[in-house]
């Protein structure tokens, strides 16, 4: 591990000034992947900005029904807190269907958007990588690339972004709130994570420098009618293969709005407004869900080991729109 | 058979000072100079020579780091308090200390195992003011002024917690490797309240990984402790 200097702040515009004035500066959270990720040398900050003593933990009702989740809220109180559970049960599913009990004790709501890809090529400094080291190449895509992704990939990576809370949120409209050098911004979390193209070392809008004080979610009848699935190589404590967030509001038996996300296909988490578009005004019914997940695939790119994740994906998606719509699993 | 158990036995001398590769340590600590071992403090224990010499033998065997890792000066160390199993510690780190290396290295505490180092095993759990976390992940110096439970703090003297003595009895552990951090979840599931059905369990149970596969044993010792009302 590099050598770095360690530092704590107790004010939010503190930190941003400190980690923007030092292009090697970091903050840190819970560490669940910065410390990982600079023991192996991927991540190699020369200053690394402890930012738990921010007053940034607490998860509070916002009026007309949303929630504002601190940035330092810890994945176990979010997953388990009663406006998560009530309003929001996809948050709260995904949540307790990532990492361990023992990482969500200690990782950040900021710090879990935050986390890095799982490609072991991106782990391997031996190896070729552009994420890692931009021009290089990329060792997965004539690789093991079984668990990498099949949308918004391109020929210079195509990562996984790994995370599932983001895949629930990016379903329900989270909005990302942020203070940078020159003040406040907010971003939707969909366009907050960006497609690789050219520059795959690029992952999110955020700026250096620039600090994720909260997320909101905003309340909607299918948001509190919202489900995850999850489909991994092993029953828990792993990454998903497959993944999908979905929320229906369901009139009589006609879909009045509904919402979309896919996990572990896509290099960002995989919203898909067509499959959406899909499900609005037709009956909830088999034969709707399996036209809305076609669609959800239609762009997919597969590799040489991961053209299975297409049916996988799509049945994860239907499965989970019929667990929402009542027909059961 | 690939390698028999006895030729890893450590009197085995290998030519020109190489070490046995067994002893060799992986890739990625090359550059990670062991930041809490300091030949010739007093505290210098076996272990802590063991892994010197295996840090100096790297150092002989590999190319050079590459230059980011070799051109920085050490860092300053840091003034760390922490309060470990009810007695509290002054200690001098080096930023990159885990809390893991601390408690085994530093402390002396190796009941607390480390396995995978990278947070993917439960094989270092400890508590943090209570709360059960993977130490390998921790750094310590973001722990300064917290309390720790370690497994060397649940037994009462001679007297083992009842998840030790369960586990005992119900053939928890094989090698024991991944056991201190089983019993310190298998206690932490309980008070969190969620150790009801076997299978709320199993999940809960499931940041701990168990190599040599003695699951049932440990549900059954996690469920008599449940049941018994500790
Ligand atoms: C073995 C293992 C298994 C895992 N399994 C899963 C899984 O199944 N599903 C899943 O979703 N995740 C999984 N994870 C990932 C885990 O969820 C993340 O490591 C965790 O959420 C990161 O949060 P943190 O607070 O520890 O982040 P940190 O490690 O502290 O930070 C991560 C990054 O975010 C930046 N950062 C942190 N906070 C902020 C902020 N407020 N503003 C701006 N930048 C910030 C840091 O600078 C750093 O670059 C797993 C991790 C491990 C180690
Ligand atoms: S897929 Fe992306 S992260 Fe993986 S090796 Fe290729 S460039 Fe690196
Ligand atoms: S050693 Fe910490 S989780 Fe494996
Ligand atoms: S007892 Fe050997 S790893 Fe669990």
């Amino acid at each position: 591990m590099r050598a770095f200097n360690y530092s704590k702040t107790r004010a939010a515009g503190d930190a941003v000034m400190t980690v923007s004035g030092q292009p090697e500066a970091k903050f840190i959270a819970g560490g669940t992947t910065l410390v990982d990720l600079m023991r192996i040398n991927v991540e190699t900050p020369a200053q690394v900005v402890d930012i738990n003593a921010l007053p940034l933990k607490t998860i509070q009702a916002l009026p007309g029904g949303g929630v504002r989740i601190g940035a330092l809220a810890r994945m176990s109180e979010v997953a388990e807190h009663p406006l998560i559970v009530q309003g929001f049960p996809a948050v709260s599913q995904a949540l307790l269907l990532s990492a361990s009990p023992q990482l969500r004790n200690k990782a950040s709501i900021g710090g879990n958007l935050m986390q890095r890809t799982r490609c072991p090529y991106f782990r391997d400094t031996a190896l070729p990588c552009n994420k890692r080291e931009p021009g290089s190449g990329c060792s997965a895509i004539g690789g093991e690339n079984r668990m990498l992704a099949i949308l918004g990939t391109s020929e210079n990576c195509i990562a996984t972004n790994a995370g599932d809370m983001a895949v629930s949120m990016s379903a329900l409209d989270a909005v990302v709130r942020i203070r940078g050098p020159k003040g406040d911004r907010t971003v939707n979390l969909v366009d907050f994570y960006v497609v690789p193209g050219s520059t795959p070392n690029i992952e999110t809008v955020l700026q250096h420098g620039e600090l994720i004080l909260a997320i909101d979610l905003p309340a909607a009848p299918h948001a509190a009618r919202s489900h995850y699935l999850k489909v991994r190589d092993r029953a828990s404590y792993e990454f998903a293969v497959t993944s999908a967030a979905v929320g229906l509001d369901v009139q009589g038996s006609t879909i009045r709005s509904a919402r979309v996300a896919l996990g572990g296909v896509g290099t960002k988490p995989w919203r898909s407004k067509e499959a959406e578009a899909a499900l609005v005004g037709r009956p909830a019914t088999e034969a709707t869900f399996v036209a809305a997940a076609q669609i959800a695939l239609s762009g997919a790119k597969p590799r040489s080991q991961n053209a299975f994740k297409i049916p996988l994906a799509q049945r994860t998606l239907v499965k989970a729109l019929r667990t929402l719509a009542g027909g059961g699993s | 058979m690939a390698k028999n158990v006895l030729s890893r036995l450590p009197e085995i001398q290998l030519p020109d000072g190489q070490l046995p590769e067994w002893e060799q340590p992986v890739v990625t600590e090359k550059s990670e100079p062991e930041p809490v071992v300091r030949p010739g403090s007093p505290d210098l224990s076996r272990r802590t020579f063991v892994a010197v010499s295996t840090a100096l033998g790297a150092a002989m065997l590999l190319p050079a780091a590459p230059a980011q890792v070799t051109t920085d000066a050490p860092p300053e160390l840091v003034s760390v308090a922490l309060k470990v199993n009810g007695k509290t510690h002054a200690l001098k780190l080096d930023p990159r200390t885990s809390l893991l290396d601390t408690l085994r290295e530093h402390l002396g505490l190796t009941g607390t195992k480390k396995t995978c180092n990278q947070g993917a095993c439960g094989a270092c759990t400890v508590y943090v003011d209570g709360v059960r976390i993977n130490a390998c992940l921790a750094l310590t110096v973001m722990h300064d002024g917290q309390s720790v439970t370690t497994i060397e703090g649940l037994a009462q003297g001679d007297a083992l917690h009842p998840m030790q003595a369960s586990f005992i009895v119900h053939d928890g552990f094989q090698c024991g490797y991944c056991t201190s951090g089983q019993i310190m979840s298998g206690v932490s599931v309980i008070k969190e309240g969620h150790a009801g059905s076997d299978a709320e369990i199993r999940e809960w149970m499931s940041g701990n990984l168990c190599r040599c596969g003695c699951y049932v044993g440990i549900l059954a010792a996690v469920k008599e402790v449940r049941d018994a009302g500790v």
